[in-house]
């Protein structure tokens, strides 16, 4: 990355180390969950790691203040980019009572949080695509400047609801921002052998929308592909899809052993491209981030994840008896 | 192919009026006309009510359902669909979650299945798996049954499929003015309710309906008949037969109790035992396959709290254990309840 790529699209100094901090901080809670993991201390991590830089520049394109978002299970990024928090995310790993995404009723990953728009989601992948649309049909039906933000992996964007979803956002003509995490694997199977298709983009011609392919390494190259689909939706543009290019650089999940479908060059090569490396290059050959802000965001960072970890374990579980409640809301 | 019912179409908004014995008029609705005007009455109350679905708009429904909705609400309110179920009640469950309320329309019940993933993995769960943070006001209506000349893709009953799905509530109304009723509490519901309309019924079944606005209660079962000698509990069209084969019985001096349980999905537990316990020999009818149908719960209830005040088996009488509904007539008739069958099981349960 050369030339200040930031400014040019309207970001601070300022804008980009908060940027920074946010992808790093949830690196940083994805590392401290495999820790927890493999210590025994909570059942399962499903990792967001290799992704946050696109995460969290989508996310930062988008008025987090008032946009809706629903997020898939990787997406630690747009979670903490729309204001959840350390707590909240040790919380839901500990599947504790106050976790404000389930309570502890879902598997850690299963994001959701209506205070700040988060739609809650489920196991079954893309399901959430159609309740984006829901979303953007509500937003035009009130006459709202909102934007709906919805993500998922490239396996997912084989479903039905994908192709149902998308096709209604278009043919409606409705606010809503797609952005499919290509991460180059569905757990084992890898993207030659999931879609036929050069990319994921080459999609939206059939829905009638832009379909736009990124470095999803690069932040800033997500930030402005999205920040331009956010301004043609509340132009009343219509939808946009968006493929973010990454790799999963974890096994799928802490159940999943990747070591038996890629070989570990393959993955030491990807881990050289990790966005959240490049970011951080950037930041430091532009002079945006110093060694002493970095070494101080570090340590603010691992206190907090301390903090949130200590508090979390220490959380009351929900009693057997609320098993019950909240079936019917009457 | 979804196909359309042979119908006389343009009367369906001339209303009909009986007068009361106060003297009062009082409209009589068909059963398709309770579920429009209970939409148009929602519609015109609360501006977030809107409606989705495939036909709904211009043609009003390839039934009429929804006949006049698109000339006076619009159609950004009344809104033609893609061809896609999952997206229909997908669309829907988001708009809810924004705070939407939202009645999606199934064509044909038949087709309802690839939705069954956003109803029951999203909808069904929606403000468990969120603990009580997101919730999801959706109704999704869909003309089940048969007896019309569907065949197997247009006559089934589907409700047994999402019958055993807390978070959802399912509602089966027997006559237009439940239909109005029951329809206008699904809308304003705080939880997901799948109201199934027996396409039989549409036309075929009327009755008085007062214009005023009314709901009635969700989790209720309604006794349409008090007697005394044998008690059936059915739901849907069946509540129309079993009334009519009791009015011919009661000549025969079999006095018939009559349970609508309305809502199948929870079962109004109380009001099942009461009905059981009240005459000691029950029928049990459902148009939906035998095995694993909503009355097997029923019976199982009864079995459970009722059995010392039963004086025989508990009985059921329900459609054959085969696929589905054939097309041909004598192979349709066979599958079909009817009153004859009804009174048939009605007299051997009385004479046992």
């Amino acid at each position: 990355m050369s030339g200040n790529r930031h400014q040019s699209l309207g970001l601070s100094n300022e804008d980009v180390i908060e940027m920074y901090r946010v992808m790093l901080l949830a690196r940083r809670i994805d590392e401290r969950m495999w820790l927890l993991n493999r210590s025994g201390k909570i059942p399962f991590v499903v990792s967001c790691q290799g992704q946050e830089a696109q995460q969290v520049a989508a996310s930062f394109a988008l008025n987090r203040s008032e946009d809706y978002a629903a997020p898939y299970y990787r997406d630690v990024g747009v979670v903490l980019s729309f204001g959840m928090t350390a707590k909240d995310l040790m919380l839901q790993a500990y599947a504790k009572a106050d976790d404000p995404n389930s309570g502890g009723r879902q598997m850690p990953g299963h994001f959701g949080q209506k205070k700040n728009r988060m739609l809650s989601g489920s196991s079954p992948v893309t399901t959430q695509v159609p309740h984006a649309v829901g979303i953007g049909l509500a937003a035009k039906m009130e006459n709202k400047s909102i934007v709906s933000f919805v993500t998922l992996g490239e396996g997912s964007s084989n479903q039905g609801d994908f192709h149902e979803g998308l096709n209604f956002a278009a043919v409606q003509k409705l606010p809503v921002i797609t952005m499919v995490e290509n991460n180059q694997y569905a757990i084992s199977v890898p993207l030659n052998k999931q879609v036929a298709c050069k990319n994921i983009s080459d999609r939206a011609i059939g829905y009638g929308m832009p379909g736009i392919t990124v470095d999803g390494n690069d932040p800033l190259a997500v930030y402005e592909a999205v920040k331009q689909a956010a301004d043609r939706a509340r132009n009343g543009e219509g939808p946009t899809l968006i493929e973010a290019v990454s790799y999963r650089l974890t096994p799928h999940s802490s159940d999943d052993d990747d070591r038996s479908y890629r070989n570990r060059e393959e993955v030491e090569e990807a881990k050289e491209k990790d966005g959240l490396l490049s970011f951080k290059t950037y930041l430091q050959e532009q002079q945006v981030l110093t060694d002493e802000r970095l070494e101080q965001m570090e340590q603010e960072i691992k206190e907090e994840i301390n903090q949130a970890t200590d508090y979390a374990e220490n959380a009351a579980y929900a009693s057997p008896e609320s098993i019950y409640d909240f079936v019917y809301g009457n | 192919m979804q196909k359309m019912q042979p119908m006389p179409a343009q009367n369906q908004f001339m209303t009909s009026y009986m007068e009361t014995k106060g003297g009062e008029m009082m409209p009589v609705l068909s059963y398709i006309q309770a579920v429009t005007k209970a939409l148009q009455e929602e519609m015109e109350r609360d501006e977030k009510v809107f409606v989705l679905g495939e036909d709904v708009g211009v043609r009003g429904g390839v039934f009429r359902a929804t006949d006049g909705l698109y000339q006076q609400f619009g159609e950004s309110r009344v809104i033609d669909t893609p061809l896609a179920e999952s997206a229909i009640a997908g669309v829907g469950i988001g708009a809810a979650m924004y705070g939407m309320r939202p009645v999606a329309e199934m064509q044909f019940a038949d087709f309802i299945l690839p939705a069954v993933n956003q109803i029951i993995s999203e909808a069904a769960k929606m403000r468990y798996r969120s603990n009580n943070d997101w919730t999801c006001p959706i109704t999704i209506r869909a003309p089940y049954g048969g007896g019309v000349h569907g065949a197997l893709y247009h006559s089934q009953s589907i409700e047994a499929i999402f019958a055993n799905q807390p978070g959802l509530k399912i509602v089966m109304p027997s006559s237009p003015y439940d239909v109005k009723g029951l329809l206008k509490a699904a809308i304003r519901d705080n939880d997901p309710v799948l109201f199934l309309e027996h396409k039989r019924a549409y036309r075929s079944i009327k009755e008085e309906v007062p214009d005023t606005d009314y709901t009635l209660p969700i989790g209720k079962a309604d006794v349409k008949r008090e007697g005394s000698d044998i008690t059936v509990i059915t739901y849907g069209l069946c509540v129309q037969w079993a009334i009519k084969a009791a009015e011919n019985l009661a000549a025969e001096g079999i006095d018939v109790h009559i349970l609508d349980l309305r809502t199948i999905y929870p079962l109004d537990q109380e009001a099942i035992k009461q009905a059981a316990s009240k005459t000691g020999k029950v029928l049990l009818i459902t148009e939906d396959n035998k095995e694993g149908s909503i009355i097997g719960e029923v019976a199982a209830i009864i079995s459970e709290h009722c059995l010392f005040d039963l004086d025989a088996p508990i009985k059921r009488l329900a459609g054959p254990d085969v696929p589905s509904m054939p097309y041909a007539p004598p192979l349709e008739k066979e599958f079909m309840i009817n009153q004859d069958k009804i009174e048939a099981a009605m007299r051997d349960l009385a004479e046992f």
